[in-house]
């Protein structure tokens, strides 16, 4: 793949490999699926659908910035409501996510 | 006017993580526990940085006092906008002790000798739950406060605060230089981006020491034990109607 469109493609896993180490069924999870998920699409040459593939990506890059922003914004809220209860782990209800992808 | 905004981030245990007592009951496991900004500090910055967009302010300072590590959250400050960061450094036994008092003694003197126009603090923070700190920077400073802060404007010279008070909200106008804290829907915090912590790298921590600003940070209080929260009891089954009032007449509820 030595088309423009490498370090695009590149970015996109940086971004979500980082993003990942904060994922709630932890990194490693998160790493092997992201990686399967690249993986799948290795042998793709058409510059259109590399570009589809990428925008789908950053759809998911929004959607687990959103999911980490909800999960701690319960979390502070809860806590407000229910002072004594114990901490526990807490939004599991999007973790769904890559298991699509 | 300088246009200064000093805002607190604090250096906190994960919101995800389960908080474990030390065996000797003398305070949290803190130790290989993965740590982050103080979510509500998160908020506090993120209300910083989009005055700054709006051009009502000109220079967005972070503040955190702390050991090395400490530097982290400033630079995750510094990856969500904010300018320049300012590390107090405080360790060892000194840090074990630092408490509301002590950090909002070193706010108000940072406050005076950066000549800010605010000061923004989280309303607390997720480990000791205290919520003093902006209180007392504004009582030491003699400014006036806007805390519990759902929704912040200037209004020329004066500030207008939307306060999350019980069962309602509360709009003040206060004048500045103010201290205000920010409550969890003041505004959504964006996230540090990788190639923005990259650029962090390049903007300058000022490091210093509470002496340098001549602060003592002698604390008055001290801790006799920390526990776990009570455990929750477990529910049962009961088969009838009378099992359930014998049940309950036996808790003494009815």
């Amino acid at each position: 793949m030595a088309s423009p469109l490498k370090g695009e493609v590149m970015r996109l896993y940086k971004t979500l490999l980082y993003l990942g180490r904060e994922y709630p069924q932890g990194a490693a999870y998160f790493r092997e699926r992201l990686k399967a998920a690249f993986v799948k699409n290795r042998d793709e040459t058409d510059p259109d659908k590399i570009r589809q593939l990428v925008a789908r990506g950053d759809f998911v890059i929004k959607e687990l910035e959103a999911l980490y922003f909800l999960r701690k914004y319960r979390a502070m809220k809860k806590r407000q409501r229910e002072p004594i209860r114990s901490r526990s782990s807490f939004g599991h209800e999007r973790t769904h996510l890559l298991k699509t992808h | 006017m300088s246009g200064r905004v000093l805002v607190g981030v604090k250096r906190v245990i994960d919101y995800a993580v389960k908080i474990r007592v030390k065996p000797d009951k003398s305070g949290v496991v803190t130790d290989g526990v993965k740590h982050s900004m103080n979510p509500f500090c998160e908020i506090a910055v993120e209300e910083a940085v989009k005055m700054k967009e709006k051009k009502l302010i000109k220079e967005v300072v972070a503040v955190s006092c702390g050991p090395q590590q400490a530097q982290e959250t400033i630079r995750t400050a510094l990856a969500m906008g904010a300018d320049r960061g300012i590390h107090v450094e405080v360790t060892g036994k000194d840090y074990e002790s630092l408490g509301p008092l002590q950090v909002s003694k070193i706010m108000a003197a940072l406050a005076k000798k950066e000549d800010a126009q605010l000061v923004i603090l989280g309303k607390q923070a997720i480990d000791d739950d205290c919520n003093q700190t902006g209180q007392m920077t504004a009582a030491l400073l003699d400014w006036p406060q806007g805390t519990f802060a759902s929704e912040v404007s200037f209004e020329g010279n004066m500030l207008k605060v939307v306060r999350e008070i019980d069962g309602g909200l509360e709009t003040i106008k206060i004048n500045t230089p103010a201290v205000v804290t920010a409550d969890l829907r003041l505004n959504t915090p964006r996230y540090a981006t990788l190639p923005n912590i990259m650029k962090a790298k390049k903007k300058k921590i000022a490091n210093m020491k509470p002496a340098d600003l001549g602060v003592d940070l002698t604390s008055r209080l001290e801790v006799l034990r920390v526990d776990e929260p009570p455990q929750r009891q477990s529910g049962m089954k009961v088969e009838t109607v009378d099992d359930l009032v014998a049940k309950l007449k036996e808790a003494g509820t009815i």
